[in-house]
C-alpha cells in the first residue's frame, strides 16, 4: 500500500476540521441569536438580502466581463461610484427628476416622481455603459494579446485613476456629500399588530420588523434585470454570440460574430447594472463619495468568485450569501468586522473550493 | 475565378510558414491541398478566412482583395471556414450552433429553410438539436461542424481535415456530402491528410511541402502520379 506522505498533507487536514468547526460556530451563533429574538434575526436577514441584491447587480459585471475576456475588472466598482454621482448631479443640480412635472403640468404627482426617477436611472445606466466600453477601448483592448496580469494590472490602474480623479475637486471632490434623493424613504413596520407606516422619530415596536420602499425597490429590480439578463444571454442572438465568443474566439469570427462588438457590449451591460447599484445604494445609504465603489466593488467581487467566476446564476447565489454574511456579522459580532469576514469568505473559498460554487472545474475548455 | 490566391507569404513571428503560395479555386470546383504536417495546408485555409494576415500577396474573391479584411466580414462575403478539429460551442446546444452559423444572415425563414436542407444532409443533428454540443461523438461533431458551416449559405467552402479521427465508414459518408453540396454549386477548398479520398473527389489539387506549392493538377493526374503514390498514397 502507497503511504501518504505528501508534505503539507497532515496540514490540510487540520486545515479542513478549522474550517469546519468554524463553520460549527457559525451555526451555534446564529442558532442561538435566532432562539434569542427571532424578530431581530429575521430583520437582520432582511438587511442583508437588501445588501445581498445590490452585489448581485454589480457582481454580474465582473462575472460577465470575466467570462468572455478572463479579466477581473477591478475598475468596475468604480463605475458603480460614477453611477451613484451621474445621479446626484442629475437630481441635486440639474433636477433632472422633476421634468415631467415641468413639461407637463398636471400630470398626477406620483407619475412624476416615477418617470422623472427611471430618467436619472436609465441616465446612470447610459453613461456608466458608455465609460465602461470606453475604459475597455482604451485600456483593455490594446492588452487582449498580452498575458493575463497585464491586463489585471491596468484594470486596477484604471480603478485608482476613477477613484481620485473622482476626488479632485472640480470633479466629484474627495469628501462625503449627502446624497439627495429623488424620492422619499418611506418605512412600515409589519407585525402582529398589522402593517403601519413608520413615522419618523417614532420608535419601532419590539414585535415588528421594518420593509422600506427602497428595499422593495432593490429587491425587484435586482430580479428583474436577473430576469433580463438570462433572457438575453439564452434567447437572443447577441446573447449567444456572447456564450459563443466566450468559449471560442476565433471560431466565433468564423461565424460573421464581431466579437470585439460582443465584448464592448458585454462592458456596457455589465456596467449599466452597476450603474443601477450605484443609484440604489446611494438612495438607501443617503451619503456618496469618489471612494464608495471601493468595498461594495470588492465584495461583489468576493461574490462572484464565491458564486463561481463567469457563472451568472452564481453572481446572484454568492452575492445573497455575501450580504448575509456581512449583515449577521454587523448584527450579532461588530460592524466593523463585516469587512473582515467578507475577505475571510475570499480567502476560504480560494483554500476549499477555488472554482466557486458554480463553477466549471479548471482547464476543462477544450 | 472565385478565389485566387497570389504569392502569399505568411509568418508566424519569425517562422515563414507560406512561401510564395500560389492557387486558384474556380465556380463549383473541389480543390484540395494535400501534404504533410506542418507543410501549411490551414495556414493557407486561416490565410483565406482571415485568422491570419499575409505578409505580402494576395487574395481575390472575384477579383476583390481579402487582405486584410477582418474574418468575421469576409463570412459576409460568402467565404466560410469549417476549421480544423470541428471547434463546437460545446456549451451551446446543436442548434443553437447551427444558429451561430447562420449568424451573418436574418431572416429567420430562409434561415429554417437551410436548417432542414442541413437535416437532410445530416438526419442525426435533428435528433440531437437540443444537446449540448459538447456532448455529441467526434463523426456528429464534425456533421454539426459542416452543418453549421452550410447555415451560411457558402460560396465557397474551406473544410480543414473533415476525415480526422473518424471511423472509415464516416469519412465515407462526410466526403459523399461534401460532394453533395458541391454538387449545390457550393465550391469547396478542400484540406486532408487522407490524400486518396480527397484527391478521389476533388477535380484539383496541389500539393505542399514546408510551405511551397510542389505540384499541382488534376484530381485523377494526381492519384497516379509516382511521386505522391510516393509520398503521400503509401507508395506500392
Amino acid at each position: 500500500m502507497p503511504t501518504v506522505n505528501r508534505p503539507g498533507a497532515r496540514l490540510a487536514w487540520i486545515g479542513q476540521a478549522f474550517l469546519l468547526g468554524l463553520a460549527l460556530l457559525v451555526l451555534v451563533i446564529l442558532g442561538r441569536a435566532l432562539a434569542a429574538n427571532p424578530i431581530l434575526f429575521l430583520q437582520q436577514v432582511l438587511n442583508g438580502l437588501q445588501l445581498g441584491f445590490v452585489y448581485a447587480l454589480i457582481a454580474l459585471g465582473y462575472t460577465m466581463v470575466y467570462g468572455i475576456v478572463k479579466l477581473i475588472n477591478f475598475a468596475h466598482g468604480d463605475v458603480f461610484m460614477v453611477g451613484a454621482f451621474v445621479s446626484y448631479f442629475a437630481v441635486a443640480r440639474f433636477r433632472l427628476s422633476e421634468w415631467p412635472a415641468a413639461a407637463f403640468p398636471g400630470m398626477p404627482g406620483w407619475l412624476v416622481l416615477l418617470l422623472g426617477s427611471l430618467t436619472v436611472i436609465l441616465l446612470s445606466m447610459t453613461i456608466c455603459a458608455i465609460l465602461a466600453v470606453t475604459i475597455e477601448r482604451v485600456a483593455y483592448k490594446p492588452l487582449r494579446d498580452a498575458p493575463r496580469i497585464a491586463a489585471l494590472i491596468t484594470a486596477i490602474g484604471v480603478s485608482f485613476f476613477l477613484e481620485y480623479f473622482g476626488a479632485l475637486g472640480f470633479v466629484f471632490s474627495p469628501r462625503f456629500i449627502p446624497y439627495e434623493r429623488m424620492f422619499n424613504v418611506t418605512t412600515w413596520t409589519v407585525g402582529a399588530g398589522g402593517i403601519h407606516r413608520l413615522v419618523s422619530g417614532q420608535a419601532v415596536p419590539d414585535n415588528a420588523i421594518t420593509i422600506s420602499n427602497i428595499f422593495v425597490i432593490i429587491l425587484l429590480a435586482s430580479i428583474l434585470m436577473q430576469t433580463l439578463l438570462q433572457f438575453l444571454v439564452r434567447r437572443t442572438k447577441i446573447g449567444k454570440a456572447m456564450r459563443a465568443s466566450s468559449f471560442d474566439k476565433p471560431t466565433a469570427r468564423l461565424m460573421g460574430i464581431n466579437v470585439d462588438g460582443v465584448i464592448s457590449f458585454t462592458f456596457a451591460v455589465g456596467a449599466a447594472f452597476a450603474g443601477l447599484a450605484g443609484v440604489l445604494f446611494a438612495i438607501a445609504y443617503p451619503s456618496i463619495t469618489s471612494q464608495m465603489g471601493i468595498l461594495p466593488g470588492l465584495k461583489a467581487f468576493i461574490a462572484a468568485v464565491l458564486g463561481g467566476i463567469g457563472s451568472i446564476p452564481g453572481a446572484l447565489v454568492g452575492a445573497l450569501i455575501m450580504g448575509q454574511a456581512e449583515a449577521l456579522t454587523a448584527g450579532y459580532i461588530s460592524t466593523p468586522m463585516r469587512d473582515a469576514v467578507a475577505f475571510t469568505i475570499l480567502i476560504v473559498v480560494f483554500l476549499v473550493r477555488p472554482r466557486g460554487i458554480f463553477g466549471e472545474p479548471e482547464g476543462e475548455k477544450a | 475565378m472565385l478565389l485566387e490566391a497570389r504569392d502569399l507569404n505568411v509568418y508566424y513571428g519569425a517562422i515563414h510558414a507560406l512561401q510564395g503560395v500560389s492557387f486558384d479555386v474556380d465556380e463549383g470546383e473541389i480543390v484540395t491541398l494535400i501534404g504533410a504536417n506542418g507543410a501549411g495546408k490551414s495556414t493557407i485555409l486561416k490565410t483565406v478566412s482571415g485568422l491570419l494576415h499575409p505578409r505580402s500577396g494576395q487574395v481575390l474573391l472575384r477579383g476583390e482583395s481579402l487582405v486584410n479584411v477582418p474574418a468575421q466580414d469576409i463570412v459576409r462575403k460568402g467565404i466560410i471556414h469549417v476549421p480544423e478539429g470541428r471547434k463546437i460551442f460545446a456549451p451551446l446546444t446543436v442548434a443553437e450552433n447551427l444558429e451561430m452559423g447562420a449568424f451573418t444572415r436574418s431572416d429567420p425563414a430562409e434561415i429554417q429553410a437551410t436548417m432542414e436542407r442541413v437535416f437532410k444532409s445530416f438526419p442525426r443533428l435533428k435528433e440531437r438539436l437540443t444537446q449540448l454540443g459538447g456532448t455529441l461523438s467526434g463523426g456528429e461533431q464534425q456533421m454539426l461542424a459542416i452543418g453549421r458551416g452550410m447555415m451560411a449559405q457558402p460560396k465557397l467552402l474551406l473544410l480543414d481535415e473533415p476525415s480526422m479521427g473518424l471511423a472509415p465508414i464516416l469519412v465515407e459518408e462526410i466526403f459523399s456530402i461534401i460532394q453533395e453540396i458541391n454538387s449545390q454549386g457550393v465550391s469547396v477548398l478542400l484540406v486532408e491528410q487522407n490524400a486518396l479520398m480527397a484527391l478521389s473527389i476533388a477535380h484539383r489539387g496541389y500539393v505542399l511541402e514546408t510551405g511551397r506549392i510542389v505540384l499541382s493538377g488534376a484530381g485523377q493526374e494526381l492519384i497516379n502520379n509516382p511521386q505522391v503514390i510516393q509520398a503521400y498514397l503509401g507508395g506500392h
